[in-house]
C-alpha cells in the first residue's frame, strides 16, 4: 500500500507525563511482515511508545499506519485499521469467560464467518483456552493468560501486533512456547512490534531491534547484529 | 393464610418498584463505580413525565410508559455527558457532590414548574379479581408482570448480548476495554440509559400504584432503592433485584403486624443487620486482585 512496504511508521515521537519525558524524540519503522524489536530496562518507555500507537496516550510527533496519520483517531477506532495491542499485564478481563474475552476483541468485526474461523484458529494454536472456554479469565494461569492475550489480538483481525513484554512472569519453558507461536503467528503473515525486557529471545526471533534506554533508540540493526554488540551483550544478555 | 398472600403480593409489588430503581444505581456503580445519587430524583422525573403524557397528551398507558422511559433515559444520558463525564478521572467525593447538586436541581426544576403535588388520572381500567379469601387487582399484577418483565430482559442484556459483555468488562477495567475496539463512552452512555431508563419506568408504575406525585418522592424512595442495591451487592445487577424484593417484603409485612410508624425503622435496621453479616451484600463480592 504505501512505499517500500512500510506498515507503521514513528517519527519523532516523544511521551510525557507531567513532568517526566518518558519518551524522547524517536523514530522508527517497522515493514510489512517482520518481527521488530524493542528493547529496554525496566522504565526506558517501552510500554509509552505502544501506548502512543495504539492511541492510548497523547504525544507529540508522528505515527501513521498504512500511509495513515494516527494522531486524532481513538484507540478504539485504531484497533480498527489493524492494530492489536496486547498490553503489559495481559489486561485480561477476569469478569469475563475466556470465551466471552475472545469475542469481545472481535468487536469492530462484522465478517461473522471469518469470526468463527479465527476463533478455531485460536483455538488450534492454543489447545488450553478451548478446554478453558466457559472458564473467567481470572482463573488462568499467567501462562493461560497470556495466550488468551495474544488469542484476542488474533482475534481482532488485525495486521499489526503491539506485544508489550509477553515473556513477563513466565517460567522459562512457557516463554519458549509462547515465542515460537509468536514466530508462527508472524510466519502466517502477521506484522509484530515486540516490547521485551527479555533480549535474548527476542533477539533471536527479530529481524530487527531497537535498543531504548531512558526513552532514547541508543542502537539499533538486525536481530543477528545487536545479539553481537558488545554494548547490548553486557548490558541485556547478561555479559 | 389468605391475609398472609395479600400481604406477599403487596409486598411484590412494591419489592419490583424498588428492584427496578436499585438496578438503576447498581448498573452505574458498576461501571463507573460512582453513586449517582441524582437517581431516585430520576424516577420522580419519570413519575411526572407520566402526568405530562397522560393528562397534557392524553396518551394511553403503553404509549405513556414508553415515552416516559424514553425521556428520562435522555435525561440520563445528558446529565451523564455534562455533569459526571468531565469529573471521571477526579476523586469520587467530587462525582458524588455533583450527584446530589443534579438531584437537587432537579427536585428544584420540578418543583418550580409544579408547585402542588399532582394527581395522575387512572390509566387504564383496574379490575380485582376474587380468589378465595384474596382479592387481586390488575394493576398490581401489571406492576408485577411488567417490572419482572423488564428486569429478565435487562438480565439478559448484561448477560447474553456483546454490549453487556462490554459492560462487564468495563466494570472490571475500562483502560484495556478501548484495546478491543470498544467505545468507553458509548458503553457509558448505555449504561445510564438502560439504568435511568428504568428508573422512570419505575417512577410511571409507581404513580399508577400510588397516584399522588410530588418533586420530594424521589428522596425516600431512592435512598431505600439505594439500599436495596447495597444489601444485594452493590455492582452486581441481580443482587439489586433480590435486595428491591427483600426490602419490600420486609417493609409490607411489619406493616402488616406492627403499627406502621414501625416499618421505615424496622426495614433499616434488618438491613443494616444484613450488611453487618455480609459487609459486601447478599452477591457481592469483595473487588478480586486485578494483577
Ligand atoms: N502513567 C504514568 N504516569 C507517570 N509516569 C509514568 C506513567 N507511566 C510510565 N511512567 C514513567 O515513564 C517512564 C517510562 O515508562 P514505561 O513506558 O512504562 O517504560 P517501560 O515499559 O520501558 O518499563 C518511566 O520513568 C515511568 O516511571
Ligand atoms: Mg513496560
Amino acid at each position: 500500500m504505501s512505499a517500500n512496504g512500510i506498515l507503521l511508521s514513528v517519527a519523532c515521537l516523544s511521551v510525557s507525563y507531567d513532568s517526566i519525558r518518558a519518551v524522547d524524540d524517536i523514530s522508527f519503522d517497522v515493514a510489512r511482515g517482520e518481527i521488530v524489536t524493542l528493547i529496554g530496562a525496566n522504565g526506558a518507555g517501552k510500554s509509552s511508545i505502544l501506548r502512543a500507537v495504539s492511541g492510548l496516550i497523547p504525544y507529540t510527533g508522528g505515527i501513521t499506519y498504512e500511509g495513515r496519520d494516527l494522531k486524532n483517531i481513538a484507540a478504539d477506532r485504531i484497533v480498527g485499521l489493524g492494530i492489536a495491542h496486547v498490553p503489559e499485564g495481559r489486561g485480561i478481563f477476569g469478569n469475563l469467560t475466556v470465551l466471552e474475552n475472545l469475542k469481545l476483541a472481535a468487536w469492530r468485526r462484522k465478517d461473522k464467518i471469518k469470526i468463527k474461523a479465527d476463533l478455531e484458529h485460536v483455538f488450534t494454536l492454543f489447545p488450553r483456552l478451548r478446554e478453558r472456554g466457559r472458564q473467567q479469565g481470572g482463573m488462568l494461569s499467567g501462562g493461560e493468560q497470556q495466550m488468551l492475550a495474544v488469542g484476542r489480538a488474533l482475534m481482532s483481525d488485525a495486521q499489526l501486533l503491539l506485544l508489550d513484554e509477553p515473556s513477563m512472569g513466565l517460567s522459562p519453558v512457557l516463554v519458549r512456547e509462547i515465542f515460537k507461536i509468536i514466530l508462527e503467528i508472524n510466519r502466517a503473515g502477521k506484522t509484530v512490534l515486540l516490547v521485551e525486557q527479555n533480549a535474548h529471545l527476542s533477539l533471536q526471533i527479530a529481524s530487527r531491534g531497537y535498543v531504548l534506554e531512558t526513552g532514547r533508540i541508543v542502537l539499533s540493526g538486525t536481530g543477528r547484529e545487536l545479539t553481537g554488540n558488545p554494548r547490548v551483550k553486557e548490558a541485556y544478555l547478561g555479559g | 393464610m389468605a391475609y398472609f398472600f395479600q400481604q406477599l403480593l403487596n409486598a411484590l409489588q412494591l419489592g419490583s418498584i424498588y428492584a427496578l430503581i436499585a438496578l438503576g444505581y447498581t448498573m452505574v456503580y458498576g461501571i463507573l463505580t460512582m453513586i449517582n445519587f441524582a437517581h431516585g430524583d430520576l424516577f420522580m422525573v419519570g413519575a411526572f413525565f407520566c402526568f405530562l403524557l397522560a393528562v397534557y397528551l392524553k396518551l394511553s398507558f403503553v404509549p405513556t410508559l414508553l415515552l416516559s422511559m424514553l425521556g428520562v433515559a435522555c435525561l440520563g444520558v445528558i446529565i451523564e455527558r455534562l455533569a459526571y463525564k468531565p469529573l471521571r478521572t477526579a476523586p469520587r467525593v467530587s462525582a458524588i457532590i455533583t450527584a446530589l447538586g443534579v438531584g437537587l436541581f432537579l427536585e428544584n426544576f420540578t418543583l418550580a414548574l409544579s408547585p402542588y403535588p399532582k394527581h395522575i388520572p387512572p390509566l387504564l381500567k383496574n379490575v380485582t379479581w376474587t380468589v378465595g379469601e384474596l382479592s387481586i387487582s390488575s394493576l398490581q399484577v401489571l406492576v408485577i408482570v411488567l417490572s419482572l418483565g423488564l428486569m429478565l430482559i435487562l438480565d439478559f442484556v448484561v448477560w447474553r448480548t456483546k454490549a453487556g459483555m462490554a459492560m462487564r468488562a468495563i466494570s472490571w477495567d475500562k483502560t484495556i476495554v478501548p484495546l478491543m475496539g470498544v467505545s468507553v463512552n458509548k458503553i457509558i452512555s448505555l449504561t445510564f440509559a438502560i439504568g435511568t431508563g428504568l428508573g422512570g419506568a419505575a417512577g410511571v408504575l409507581y404513580s399508577l400504584a400510588y397516584p399522588v406525585i410530588d418533586p420530594y418522592m424521589g428522596i425516600m424512595v431512592g435512598w431505600k432503592a439505594f439500599i436495596c442495591a447495597v444489601v444485594g451487592g452493590i455492582g452486581n445487577v441481580r443482587g439489586a433485584m433480590i435486595g428491591g424484593f427483600i426490602l419490600g417484603a420486609v417493609e409490607i409485612l411489619v406493616a402488616a403486624f406492627f403499627p406502621s410508624t414501625y416499618r421505615d425503622f424496622v426495614a433499616f435496621t434488618l438491613l443494616l443487620v444484613l450488611l453487618i453479616l455480609k459487609p459486601y451484600g447478599i452477591l457481592g463480592r469483595p473487588q478480586p486482585q486485578k494483577v
